[in-house]
């Protein structure tokens, strides 16, 4: 592993922006300092290694107005972004499993064209993500696909790093010479899932890097650098990968165990690329867990924490160029300075025009309220006793009477006979909700998968509009009617708890009260929904109305 | 380097027939290109940009202007002064994800607001785009109150400002392309219908593509100029193409038969309003027109109504076949 990594290292360091970068997974200490240490000393003091501070701003990353020199100078003066300043060296990028997503799309494009910033300056340098990510957590996936090589160096024994370079020799035994190295590479990255054509060919560049007589020599290393750490699966047909052997040369195994097949050089590369997957990605994709759908998606579309709608809220001194200037509370600021300015600037008092200095900045504070929109979702069936409509407005209003004042919002959806309806958008009107559930009748089958379609489709549009929802369902359960209207009990069970899985996906907070004398059908749903369950065989509207207020 | 050329794209059929399109008819409402990472989504957009004939632009305008176009919609050309025109090539601009309202509409200068004191407007990525192409990767990861921006821009052609005591409009008439992964979060269906044509791209399932791609792309490294120029003359014939095409569209006829049919295949898949008739109209038209035909056959509508119908469908929870499937089903009813 240790012996990969410096490989990797090396290769990286004759050719940072062509390799794309390396995704280092370790947390802090002595063998990632080891590491860099090494490629800072590999690069020589030609190229540069800069840093890139967290949270960085676009002027900084990209270039752009120097603003306090900018004000100190009286004319504008430019500065070049950290991007082109990296120009044929190294980006070190710490923490970057928190990388925001618009920060890694820039990096991105700068990799893809070799420039930077609106004048497209020259920016071809080599990205090192730092990784310290745990479990699920990674950096953003559209940036590491572009990069070539991945390490992780958790594992590494300290003193390991600390001795002097291992011999790495990349001769490889048993590689054919004059074979296609390009077909090789397609289906060794075809034969352990990965799906993005970016893999191979930075394989391939990799192979061509080592042996640049004939890339076919160098395959073996190619795959298990590039290749094994990117395996969305395992294929199939091959014996148990054997933990990898530190220092161990890669041997051709001799066919001592009886098997009557030869082994081709291409099973040979298939097993060697499977020997170097990572073990904990290993355990992955024994246990067969999904890989690809990890959380990361949407994070994108989160909400951002510092919000730049919404209502403004006064100002404060800061940075025009992260913010929205405050243009009026800026001069207001600079005001009363003028004159003071003007004296002591007698030189250009004659130019007139006014005198900001960069404490005058001043930018607006926007707040977005995050309002809460409680969706309940309830049960008008038959099944359902009467009185648990009138709980469930009981609750409906108990809660209205206090959003009112908390300006937050109630929805309500009622499934009954053969389908759902939104009976109430919605609404911060306690009028309209009274109305709304007056007329509210009871009564028939329970299609429950219906309902819960329909709640999820109004928690995704208030999520949408920026509004944070929470569900509440009001059921024992029992569904008896399918999607389409029939009747069945056994596929409206099946459909129902599709639909609860969906809003499980969606991780939306839900709160699951059991309506039903026995239990049993809704407590099942609750846990595919991840859901929080109240049993209220016998509950007054108020009591869910408090289950509820707990889920914000 | 020069840009990968357009025509060594390896597959990806349908999108590259789209962006053509787009290229003949810069009016149809953009492009949706929906589908994995790594297919080479940025590189056809990049390819057909640079594949175009370069434009005459009056030199020194920050939008583009054309010198043949009347000047008052331009702040710049109004101003009155001598429109030198310039060769420039067909802008390709990227809009980067978390991309401030500021930096894509424009907004006041604040160098010459600081500096000298005066009002001065500093033109957005949507000037910089006009008569290009406005890129946007992952487009549904974007704000919604972007997207709609953008949507409203593109098709109305001028962009209006109103902050910051400013108050403009300039035109931004340009191509939108969005791509992104849909698995990563959707698109609202009211901006989905506002796009002209979607494409699904997907990573080639065969090894024979996949190794075609990988080859392609080592050729193209190891030898960019090498490369191109062996590409060079079927990316005229590209150029020719479209250019043949552009003249030709104005004439290109519709005959009521396939406005008939048209109508018959929105009914069918019960798209609403008009905009789906009207987008299949305008695209079936475009590619007669790449095809040198003088008039629409059913043979058109074919092959362009599922990248101009698959993103207009209502969801239909009860049918579990994809959109695509659904488009074809029609497609098979009505022409049967």
């Amino acid at each position: 592993m240790w012996a990969d990594a410096l490989l990797a290292l090396r290769l990286f360091a004759d050719d940072p922006h062509g390799f794309g970068g390396v995704v280092v997974r370790a947390g802090p200490g002595p063998v990632r300092d080891a590491w860099l240490e090494r490629l800072r000393s590999a690069l020589g003091p030609g190229r540069a290694i800069c840093r890139m501070p967290p949270g960085i701003a676009d002027d900084a990353l990209l270039g752009g107005l120097d603003l306090p020199a900018t004000l100190a100078a009286g004319r504008p003066v430019r500065q070049a972004g950290l991007l082109a300043r990296a120009e044929g060296g190294v980006i070190v990028v710490p923490m970057a499993e928190r990388l925001e997503p618009a920060t890694a799309a820039r990096l991105a494009a700068a990799l893809d064209t070799g420039r930077a910033g609106p004048g497209g300056t020259p920016a071809r340098f080599g990205l090192v993500l730092l990784d310290e990510g745990q479990g699920d957590e990674g950096v953003p996936t559209a940036l590491a696909d572009r990069l070539a090589f991945r390490i992780a160096l958790d594992n590494i024994p300290p003193h390991l790093a600390a001795a002097p370079d291992p011999d790495l020799s990349v001769a490889e035994p048993g590689a054919a010479a004059g074979e296609d190295p390009v077909a090789t590479l397609c289906a060794l990255a075809d034969a352990f899932g990965i799906a993005s054509p970016r893999a191979s060919i930075l394989a391939l560049r990799v192979a061509r890097a080592l042996a640049p007589e004939d890339a076919g020599r160098a395959i073996l290393n190619a795959a298990r650098l590039v290749l094994a750490p990117r395996a969305e699966r395992l294929p199939e047909a091959a014996p148990p990968p054997e933990p990898p052997q530190e220092g161990e040369a890669q041997q051709p195994s001799p066919a001592d165990d009886g098997s009557d097949l030869p082994a081709t050089p291409e099973d040979q590369v298939l097993d060697a690329v499977r020997a170097a997957i990572p073990p904990h990605l290993l355990d992955a994709l024994l246990a067969g867990g999904p890989r690809r759908s990890e959380a990361k998606a949407g994070r994108g579309g989160k909400p951002e924490a510092v919000s730049r709608t919404g209502r403004p809220v006064g100002s404060r001194p800061g940075d025009p160029r992260r913010h929205r200037l405050d243009l009026l509370a800026t001069l207001r600021a600079a005001a009363p300075w003028q004159g003071l300015r003007r004296s002591a600037d007698p030189a250009g008092a004659a130019q007139g025009g006014l005198r900001i200095r960069r404490d005058d900045l001043r930018i607006r504070r926007l707040r977005r309220r995050v309002e809460t929109t409680t969706v309940f979702c309830v049960d008008a069936s038959g099944s359902a006793a009467r009185e648990r409509l009138a709980e469930a407005k009981g609750a409906v209003e108990s809660l209205l009477a206090e959003a009112y004042i908390r300006r937050d919002r109630v929805a309500l959806v009622a499934f009954r006979g053969r389908g759902a309806d939104l009976v109430l958008p919605p609404t911060r009107s306690l009028t309209r909700a009274k109305r709304g559930l007056a007329g509210l009748p009871g009564g028939g089958g329970t299609p429950l998968a219906a309902g819960l379609d329909a709640a999820l489709s109004v928690a995704a549009t208030v999520r949408r509009g920026g509004g944070n929802p929470v569900v509440v369902v009001l059921t024992d359960g029992r569904a008896n009617v399918a999607r389409s209207g029939e009747g069945g009990r056994a596929r409206a069970g099946d459909e129902a708890l599709q639909a609860a899985r969906a809003i499980r996906q969606a991780g939306l907070p839900v709160l699951v009260v059991d309506t039903g004398a026995r239990g049993g059908g809704a407590r099942t749903l609750a846990e595919a929904m991840a859901a929080r369950y109240l049993a209220l065989p016998r509950s007054d509207g108020s009591a869910i109305g408090a289950a509820a207020k707990a889920l914000r | 380097m020069p840009p990968f050329p357009f025509s060594a794209i390896v597959g990806q059929d349908e999108m590259r027939q789209a962006l053509l399109i787009a290229a003949v008819d810069p009016t149809i409402g953009g492009v949706l290109v929906f589908g994995d990472r790594g297919t080479g989504k940025s590189t056809a957009i990049r390819a057909l940009a640079a594949l175009l004939p370069p434009m005459a632009a009056v030199a020194g305008c920050p939008y583009n202007c054309d010198p043949a176009s009347p000047a008052d919609l331009c702040p710049h050309c109004a101003q009155g002064g001598p429109r030198k025109s310039q060769k420039k090539p067909v802008p390709v601009v990227d809009l980067p994800l978390g991309a401030t309202e500021d930096r894509v509409v424009g907004t006041l200068d604040l160098e010459r607001a600081l500096g000298a004191g005066v009002k001065a407007f500093e033109p957005g990525l949507l000037a910089r785009a006009n008569r290009g192409f406005l890129y946007i990767d992952e487009v549904n990861l974007l704000e919604d109150h972007l997207v709609d921006l953008l949507l409203d821009v593109a098709a109305s052609g001028i962009n209006t400002v109103e902050r910051e005591g400013l108050s403009l409009r300039h035109p931004a008439r340009f191509v939108l392309v969005g791509s992104g992964n849909p698995e990563e979060g959707e698109l609202r269906p009211q901006l989905l219908d506002r796009f002209g044509l979607a494409c699904e791209v997907a990573t080639p399932k065969d090894i024979a593509t996949r190794i075609a791609v990988v080859r392609a792309r080592d050729a193209y490294e190891r030898d960019p100029e090498g490369f191109c120029a062996t590409h060079a003359k079927d990316d005229a014939a590209t150029r020719k193409r479209i250019e043949a095409a552009r003249k030709r569209l104005p004439g290109v006829s519709v005959p009521d038969d396939a406005l008939e049919q048209a109508a018959r295949l929105c009914l069918a898949l019960g798209t609403d309003g008009l905009r789906g008739e009207l987008t299949l109209m305008r695209t079936a038209r475009a590619l007669a027109a790449l095809d040198g035909a003088g008039r629409v056959t059913n043979d058109h509508l074919l092959r362009i109504a599922p990248a101009a119908l698959r993103h207009r469908l209502r969801r239909n929870p009860l049918d579990e076949s994809g959109s695509t499937a659904r488009v074809e089903r029609a497609l098979a009813e009505v022409f049967s």
